[in-house]
């Protein structure tokens, strides 16, 4: 088995401004808004770097939203942040008509993402973003899975033309993939050889599907672990490629079962090669308060949960 | 002795010069008009063949976007979406597309013969302007209204940003202001004193329940206007091209000066035919076929119809 080790906990929106903070250096167009959350989206350096290329918006996600479309006309690449509950349902139809409509440019970032966000509670815990956003024709929808790969997310989005939802989180959590990756749109990441099944993670549950697999292996049962940060477009080969040999899958992320990551492999998996699935994802539940922890916990969103759900598909193959 | 006679020639000359702008004024107003009745022809013409689409407001605002686009504008030859060193318009109450494809066809943004297709299947001229399907003008989709401000907000930012010293226009309808991000929009192009941005409000009274003050009642729009940070006057004839043109100008000159502008423009929905005047009823209806033709009669033929 590969072995992966933590470089040290952080979190996946410090990934996000640091990101950011290298696109202020290197590219004149990008620009930043923020609705009130300066702090929490880790803006801050490039607010100091680049004071003439930031908008503060207030508490007025709205017309954030629109304000970032009229921002690409004049050849600006807004990138827009605020907790990913704001960003998606709050301005969903500002984001349909005045950006995936109109095909603009414009970077939504949302911190914040599922349950992770812990004690303020379900009120700010969205867990349906992933859907609203992948429903939108044009929307590219990442999900990246630690700090490194957070930074690269962003860095590589600044170059793709249209829309893109870009969503991360506010736990310290593992940091595994390098320093210096090339982030690909669109490219799932085989972390893992396996035979026996395949765990498709997406965000907090990459690393989670890493241990899971460490545990399976002790029990004598090999998974193949893939790291799905971009769910739309979605990397239909890498997929297919190991259910063809593994026959079974499990799909896991901090996200609804409806409308998530889950739902988008069901449909490439109906399609071509229907496959034994369970889904690690709550279960049409709002959050509640709690720590992060006690949340994936009780929400079965951790490598227990996966490794009970790996041994249970295996038994429908 | 020869300063007098200067002083007198000076004064000729003065008056000469005024005397060729008030020609060239007349006829400007006149031939505007003209294009103006042709507008009229076109949008009812195009809502009638599809007997769907917005007459009313259309009507109200032809003059409007006729003295606009062919006296106000700062416009390049040809169309790019970035629209760099020229005027730039956004139209966010998107229901009144007929009136705005009109006009951008006869000043050459697509061929006038493409109205035709108004509404229909595999059609550019959509039923709300979009972008979608890449009609030379439009720079957003609008329709679902309250969003076109602050689109016209960040575009003027963006102006800003790249030192292009062109103003950015938008349209709103009254009602529409009822839509709660057009004050999120109005706070902040205040604060951030986005001065090269001129906003009108189609003031017509009519939304499609009622009246405005039947339907909700928005109090004072200078009022509020002002207190959000504007400098705002007032188009008393909306539907008067001189009276628009002269607004506009104002307006223009009111600009860079640390404030954004509005102009609260009344209007008569359904402008320019008797029986769609001083009535909601037309603002989303067509006329049947003896209706067309008794508004078509009010509006004799000027530059061609489509």
């Amino acid at each position: 088995m590969k072995e992966y080790s933590n470089q040290g906990s952080q979190d996946t929106r410090s990934g996000f401004g640091a990101g950011l903070t290298e696109l202020g250096r290197t590219n004149p167009n990008v620009v930043a808004l923020c609705a009130d959350l300066i702090g929490s989206l880790k803006m801050d350096q490039f607010i100091e770097e680049n004071p003439e290329r930031f908008f503060q918006v207030g508490i007025a996600e709205a017309n954030m939203m629109g304000i970032a479309a009229g921002l690409t006309i004049g050849g600006k690449i807004p990138f827009t942040g605020t907790f990913a509950n704001f960003s998606t349902g709050r301005v969903y139809d500002q984001i349909r008509q005045s950006i995936a409509y109109s095909n603009k440019n414009v970077k939504i970032c949302a911190s914040h993402a599922g349950v992770t966000l812990g004690e303020d509670g379900a009120t700010h815990q969205i867990l349906e973003d992933i859907g609203l956003m992948k429903m939108l024709p044009g929307m590219v929808v990442i999900n990246p899975c630690d700090f490194n790969q957070t930074k690269a997310a962003t860095l590589a989005i600044a170059d793709h033309e249209g829309p893109v939802y870009l969503r991360f989180g506010r736990p310290k959590v593992a940091n595994f993939t390098p320093a210096d990756q090339n982030f690909e749109i669109g490219k799932g990441i085989l972390l893992q050889e396996g035979t026996d099944l395949t765990i498709v993670a997406t965000g907090h549950l990459v690393w989670e599907a890493l241990e899971a697999a460490k545990t399976l292996h002790s029990n004598g049962i090999s998974a193949e672990v893939i790291n799905i940060h971009t769910i739309k477009p979605l990397d239909k080969d890498i997929i297919l490629k190991s259910v063809g040999k593994t026959g079974a899958i499990v799909t896991a992320e901090e996200h609804n079962y409806l409308g998530g990551l889950g739902e988008s492999v069901a449909r490439v998996l109906a399609e071509n090669n229907p496959t034994p699935q369970e889904f690690i994802a709550t279960q049409d539940t709002f959050g509640e308060s709690g720590t992060p922890a006690q949340l994936m916990d009780k929400y079965g969103l951790n490598a227990a949960a996966i490794v009970k759900a790996s041994e249970k598909v295996i038994q429908r193959k | 002795m020869f300063n007098k006679f200067q002083t007198i020639m000076r004064k000729k000359i003065v008056e000469i010069l005024i005397l060729l702008y008030k020609i060239k004024h007349m006829s400007s107003t006149h031939s505007m008009q003209d294009i103006v009745t042709q507008v009229r022809r076109d949008i009812l013409r195009m809502v009638h063949k599809v007997n769907s689409g917005h007459p009313g407001g259309s009507l109200g605002c032809a003059e409007f976007f006729v003295s606009l686009y062919n006296e106000v504008l700062d416009l390049k030859e040809g169309f790019d979406m970035n629209g760099t060193n020229e005027d730039l318009f956004f139209l966010s109450n998107g229901h009144i597309s007929p009136v705005f494809y009109s006009v951008l066809a006869r000043r050459g943004y697509f061929a006038v013969d493409e109205l035709n297709s108004f509404r229909l299947i595999d059609s550019r001229l959509q039923g709300h302007p979009t972008t979608h399907e890449g009609l030379p003008g439009v720079r957003i989709a609008s329709g679902s209204l309250g969003q076109g401000l602050s689109v016209a907000i960040g575009a003027a930012q963006a102006k800003k940003l790249n030192n292009d010293s062109k103003l950015v226009y938008a349209l709103m309808g009254d009602g529409e202001l009822q839509e709660g991000q057009n004050w999120e929009a109005i706070m902040y192009a205040a604060a951030k004193k986005v001065d090269n941005l001129i906003a009108t409000v189609d003031l017509n009274g009519k939304q499609i329940d009622g009246s405005t003050d039947e339907v909700l009642p928005m109090g004072s729009l200078e009022a509020k206007f002002l207190a959000f940070g504007w400098d705002v006057l007032t188009i008393e004839k909306g539907n008067d091209i001189e009276a628009i043109v002269a607004g506009l100008h104002k307006a223009k000159g009111m600009t860079g000066q640390g404030k954004p502008i509005c102009i609260l423009m009344k209007t008569e929905m359904g402008n320019g035919v008797d029986f769609m005047m001083h009535t909601h009823a037309w603002h989303g209806k067509a006329p049947n076929d003896e209706q067309l033709s008794s508004a078509l009669a009010q509006n004799p033929e000027t530059l061609g119809d489509y």
